[in-house]
């Protein structure tokens, strides 16, 4: 390789690795200004908010914990975004995958745990690509805006969810709104007892690499791209555009569906109302904050589950409300897009 | 001193990506002439007009007007200081009234704009002074090409235009709407407007000016009086060197037919029928070409052949084998290249590298993918290799074909399309916008495939592309051949009424 | 006299689907402005949420309506002001920064919420905006309940909408405006100045988005709740879209889908009706995709939609 490629090369990972760099102590900063004005000790804050995510093994496995949804989420948003599809219904799909990975884990329980486990999240990961697939149809056969139907689907799942932990799989003793456990031996193992850590978190690192792959260095990968980028192009290339919305949604959904499963078979055993706290929507955040990037999600969804669950001990500790974890993932997103800016005004003057 | 209107003095303007677009002009225009601005594309004509319209700030230079400084921050500013310019790309608002369109800009924001009758009338009045056919209370966008050139000229003309700057008006009319047009330009300059003209075309310049400058490269050749000049002193001005008029031809004799199509019907994107029951066919070691002015349906055309819309016939056949519905991948199968109206919109991806766009049609097959992954060696290998056959100036081929030049951009596409060996190679403006290099370059590489026997399908807006590649000629108009013509430079005119929609009886 | 119950019936309907469609009213004409200029707001929820608690805030705490509404406005002029920065002059990708704006406005409005009211223990409800009976009109059967027994939220609707449809169909602003939707550069050649012509378009829908979000706070209930526009943001996108990009027709397009959620609530409220009430919610959202189905066909969007200019 010359030496001009291999400069262009790295400029281009260098680049990619700045943005986030620059990007996350910005919002961070603009948190504390938003916390100082609410009367907060913005530093007592963020204090609460490290030591919660890092303080020792037990803190550090949970923000991975955390991490593990996000992943699963930002790396299929990856791929949808590449295609230029505006997913914003990852939180719909993951409801559907959580839902139907409870339904199998519960009525199909007294299957072997060698198939059972495996169908939980087969079945989690097709739900929530039929979900994503739904608004790519209605996106191909009536040009309906997927950025509408697919939050229109997202509150539809999540009524529908409401009423199923509420109606007809409540548990018996019906004490609360939820279903009841998952057969045992769908369960993901955990690893790093008597931490919550469980395989799901390896999953979805495999999961990122194999994405990273089909995105970047296969035929597969490079019709997505090339819808994403010009779709007249792609069709003058003879790609079906039609076809790859539709697989490009389908791997974001099913991406979804499979962190909705994995959510349930990992952790919660169970469905209940709130079963997202907002996954989906941070995953629009986890996703760009490394430019679409596969690989980059892993990064980028560790460090949103430390916000999360640092904000968790931030709340109960200095008692700052959680929810500003949420206007934060939006402040990265305008700074992301703030610094990409900046950059494209920089170059053009050096030209 | 001399009595001037307009002093463009010493202009200098670059864009990003280091294109220097004028390098050191200085332009007089005198008032009541008919000064053309004769120049190749991107010679920089278009860019000191904009300047002088205010759309572009110059880097530096001095603008006199009137015999006054003038400073032009914004087109506002232009147009009070009554200078009007009707753009190449019309700038018509497609979904307003005529009328809406010609006071568009010129009120206050928070005005109630309750005259338009009086708007309507006025521009009635003066639609008829000047002959000018226009109706105000039309909507743009049902309006023909050239009534909407002639809503633009009314605009300015509304507007108070002392002077009047014209971009390539007659490129999109046919010969006689052009003749036509330039007599309404001298019937204007009699009446006391000065008027900039801009063309590459030297038959007008010769006909319709009274003084020429000729800009190369973003500077001044020379400027001329017109009567003290001719074509070929002019044509060495602007292109620096003796001009090949013609391109070697060889003699082929054509061979079997390679492509066919019969009664072949297209709508666009609004649903009207713009290609009207075309026939025709292809046969090797010939060009076919189709003339016409722009937007007669041949846009449509390419495409429903390239089977990227929708199109009924009744009959398709390519290379022998029936082609019965939109099917892009078995066309490419058998033998079909296409090159593209527009490289940026269709033919490339423009944030692909220039490797990927080489592979653009081919990186699902063999040997650039196995197994459905990519092979990154054979795709660097391959392009490095095209890039060199084709000469195309390119820094790193993993860069973004966007950073390329427009001439460097189009020679991809033909090095792409032609690697095929094509049997059926569809053209479409294969040289437009781009260099004068670049575009002897394309015309001897289509001249050299039909040489290798494939049957070509050339369509083009320009006439001397036209005349100078095909070994037939079919004009187009709404949607319709209206004939067809030898290559022989002696029928030009009547290739120009049939444009125009005149059938016309061409004796052999 | 069997007629009666279906009539109440169909009285309640009407005057609470007049009601129901009061915020979509505000923020989907207003995204008609935004759209004709070529801007695609999408952040409207979070705009409507930012709106919605500044404008129960400051009423809360000033006893004043009025100054609620004021500061609803203001929110929304802040916020477009942001958003017109990122889309307009920084010519960011107008659904990312919208995506961001969602997030910001329901991340910041639930943290205020909660650290000045939630845990205040104080009563959070506040004097909504009271109906205002027109005399005698209020009076006629049947019509005076569905049509002149309203708050000023809800006829500031009609007012709304005529005064839409003038600025942008009878003034220069509004010849302006989508001009530079269709062809910006026309527009520009022409004098216009095409990104203050834009950012005045996002600053209209925003500060429409926002005092939308606070007639929720205001006027339809008395007062704040987390994710309170549940929505309704997002369903005024469709509504532009099925309005034509008309203000009358985003009004007509709203009070459709003001009977929707008016439907749902008078089928909760009546025991007889067996559909589990989750269903009865989601009747809002599965008839917005329905409607985008039956009619994205038709309707043109503005030619520079979603286009940065230059």
């Amino acid at each position: 390789m010359d030496w001009a490629a291999l400069r262009a090369r790295l400029g281009k990972q260098l680049r990619s690795v700045w943005t986030p760099l620059i990007a996350i102590p910005i919002s961070l900063l603009i948190g504390a200004g938003i916390l100082l004005l609410s009367g907060y000790d913005p530093i007592a804050a963020y204090q609460a908010m490290w030591q919660g995510a890092f303080k020792d093994r037990i803190a550090v496995t949970e923000v991975l914990v955390k991490a593990t949804p996000l992943i699963f989420i930002g790396a299929g948003l990856a791929v949808a975004f590449r295609c230029s599809i505006w997913n914003i219904g990852a939180e719909g799909q993951f409801y559907v995958g959580a839902v139907m990975a409870t339904v199998v884990g519960i009525y199909l329980g007294s299957l072997p745990g060698y198939i059972l486990m495996p169908l939980v999240l087969i079945v989690g990961m097709i739900g929530g690509a039929f979900w994503g697939m739904l608004a790519a149809f209605l996106k191909n056969r009536f040009g309906a805006s997927e950025v509408v139907t697919t939050i229109m689907l997202n509150y539809i799942a999540i009524y529908v969810t409401g009423y199923l932990v509420t109606g007809p799989m409540i548990e018996t003793k019906g004490l609360f709104a939820q279903t009841p456990k998952i057969s045992e031996s769908a369960w993901l193992p955990r690893f790093l007892p008597p931490t919550r850590l469980h395989i799901g978190f390896i999953l979805a690192i495999i999961f990122c690499i194999v994405l990273y792959i089909l995105i970047f260095k296969t035929s597969v990968g490079f019709a997505i791209r090339a819808v994403g980028f010009n779709p007249d192009a792609a069709r003058y290339a003879s790609i079906n555009v039609r076809s790859n919305i539709l697989l490009a949604m389908a791997i974001s959904g099913g991406a979804a569906g499979l962190g909705g499963a994995v959510e349930v078979a990992g952790i919660s055993y169970r469905l209940y109302q709130l079963i997202s706290p907002g996954y989906g929507f941070d995953g629009i955040a986890v996703s760009l904050l490394v430019g679409n990037n596969p690989l980059g999600v892993i990064f980028s969804g560790i460090l949103f589950g430390a916000l999360r669950s640092g904000a968790e001990v931030m709340q109960l500790s200095a008692k700052v409300p959680s929810v500003l974890v949420f206007a934060i993932q939006g402040l990265v997103i305008l700074s992301v897009v703030a610094t990409g800016a900046y950059r494209a005004v920089v170059r053009e003057k050096e030209e | 001193m001399e009595d001037y209107l307009v002093r463009m003095e010493n202009i200098y303007k670059s864009f990003p990506g280091g294109v220097q677009a004028n390098r050191g002009i200085t332009l007089e225009v005198r008032p009541g002439e008919i000064h053309c601005l004769l120049g190749e594309n991107g010679a920089g004509k278009t860019v000191l007009m904009s300047i002088l319209y205010g759309l572009y700030k110059p880097d530096s230079g001095t603008i006199y007007y009137k015999g006054k400084k003038l400073d032009i921050h914004s087109t506002k500013d232009a147009i009070a200081n009554r200078i009007g310019m009707v753009h190449q790309h019309f700038m018509l608002v497609p979904t307003l009234t005529v009328a809406e369109n010609v006071v568009l800009g010129q009120y206050p924001a928070w005005k109630v704009i309750n005259d338009m009758d009086k708007v309507h009338e006025r521009i009635r009045a003066m639609s008829d002074e000047f002959g000018l056919d226009v109706d105000p209370a039309k909507i743009v966008q049902d309006l023909s090409v050239g009534e909407q050139q002639r809503v633009e000229i009314l605009k300015a003309l509304y507007h108070g235009a002392d002077l009047l700057i014209l971009d390539e008006p007659t490129a999109v009319l046919t010969p006689q709407e052009s003749e036509h047009l330039l007599k309404f330009l001298r019937d204007l300059a009699n009446r006391g407007l000065t008027i900039i003209f801009i063309t590459h075309k030297l038959e007008e310049v010769m006909q319709v000016s009274d003084r020429v400058t000729v800009l190369r490269d973003g500077k001044v050749v020379g400027t001329v009086n017109t009567s003290d000049t001719n074509p070929r002193e002019l044509a060495r001005m602007m292109v620096g060197r003796e001009v090949l008029m013609e391109l070697k031809k060889a003699q082929t004799e054509p061979g079997k037919v390679i492509f066919l199509v019969r009664n072949l019907r297209v709508k666009d994107a609004r649903g009207l029928e713009v290609v009207r029951g075309v026939s025709f066919e292809v046969r090797e070691r010939e060009v076919l070409g189709i003339a016409g002015v722009s937007g007669n349906g041949q846009t449509e055309l390419a495409l429903a052949l390239a089977g990227l819309i929708e199109g009924e016939f009744d009959e398709m056949r390519l290379d022998g084998q029936l082609i019965t519905k939109r099917d892009l991948q078995r066309l490419h199968r058998l033998g079909m290249a296409h090159i593209p109206e527009d490289r940026q919109k269709m033919g490339l991806i423009l944030p692909f590298s220039v490797a990927e766009n080489f592979v653009l049609k081919t990186y699902r097959d063999e040997p650039f993918a196995r197994r459905g992954f990519l092979r990154f060696d054979a795709i660097r290998d391959y392009t490095r290799s095209q890039v060199s056959k084709f000469s195309i100036r390119v820094g790193d081929i993993e860069e973004e074909i966007a950073h390329l030049s427009g001439g460097n951009q189009q020679k991809v596409v033909v090095a792409r399309e032609l690697d095929r060996q094509p049997r059926f190679l569809l053209v479409n403006q294969p040289t437009r916008g781009i260099d004068i290099g670049a575009t002897e370059f394309v015309r001897q590489q289509i001249l050299a495939e039909r040489d290798a026997g494939a049957a070509i399908l050339l369509i083009s807006a320009d006439l001397e592309e036209i005349f100078a590649l095909s070994d037939r000629i079919l004009v187009m108009f709404e949607g319709r051949f209206m004939g067809e013509v030898p290559p022989d430079p002696a029928l030009i005119e009547q290739v120009g009424l049939m444009m125009a929609g005149k059938t016309v009886q061409v004796s052999d | 006299m069997e007629l009666m119950p279906a009539l109440l019936f169909l009285q309640s309907m009407l005057a609470a689907t007049w009601r129901m469609a009061t915020p979509i009213i505000y923020a989907a004409v207003g995204e008609v402005f935004t759209e004709r200029s070529g801007v695609l707001n999408i952040g409207l929820e979070g705009i409507m949420l930012i709106g919605a608690f500044a404008g129960y805030s400051v009423a809360y705490e000033t006893g004043n309506l009025v100054l609620g509404l004021l500061a609803a406005l203001v929110s929304g002029l802040l916020s477009g002001l942001i958003f017109a920065i990122f889309t307009v002059s920084v010519k960011a990708n107008q659904i990312v920064v919208g995506a961001a704006f969602n997030m910001i406005g329901m991340g910041l409005s639930a943290f205020l919420y909660r650290t000045i009211y939630s845990q205040s223990g104080r009563v959070l409800s506040l004097q909504p905006f009271r109906p205002l009976d027109i005399p005698g009109l209020s009076d006629i059967p049947f019509l005076g309940e569905v049509l002149f027994r309203h708050n000023i939220m809800v006829y500031g609707t009609v007012v709304l909408v005529v005064l839409a449809a003038f600025v942008l169909y009878r003034t220069a602003f509004g010849l302006s405006l989508r001009s530079v939707g269709e062809h910006p550069k026309a527009a520009d050649t022409t004098g216009i100045n095409v990104p203050a012509t834009r950012y005045v378009g996002v600053l209209i829908g925003a500060v429409l988005a926002a005092l939308g979000g606070a007639s929720l706070t205001l006027a339809y209930s008395d007062q704040f709740v987390e994710g309170i526009v549940t929505g309704r943001g997002f369903i005024a996108l469709a509504v532009v879209v099925f309005g034509a990009w008309s203000p009358w027709g985003a009004f007509w397009a709203s009070l459709l889908f003001g009977s929707f959620y008016a439907l749902q609530l008078r089928l909760q409220a009546m025991p007889e009706v067996l559909i589990p009430y989750q269903f009865l919610q989601a009747l809002p959202y599965l008839a917005t995709l329905v409607v985008l189905i039956s009619l994205t066909r038709r309707a043109r969007a503005p030619r520079a939609l979603g286009v940065p200019y230059p």
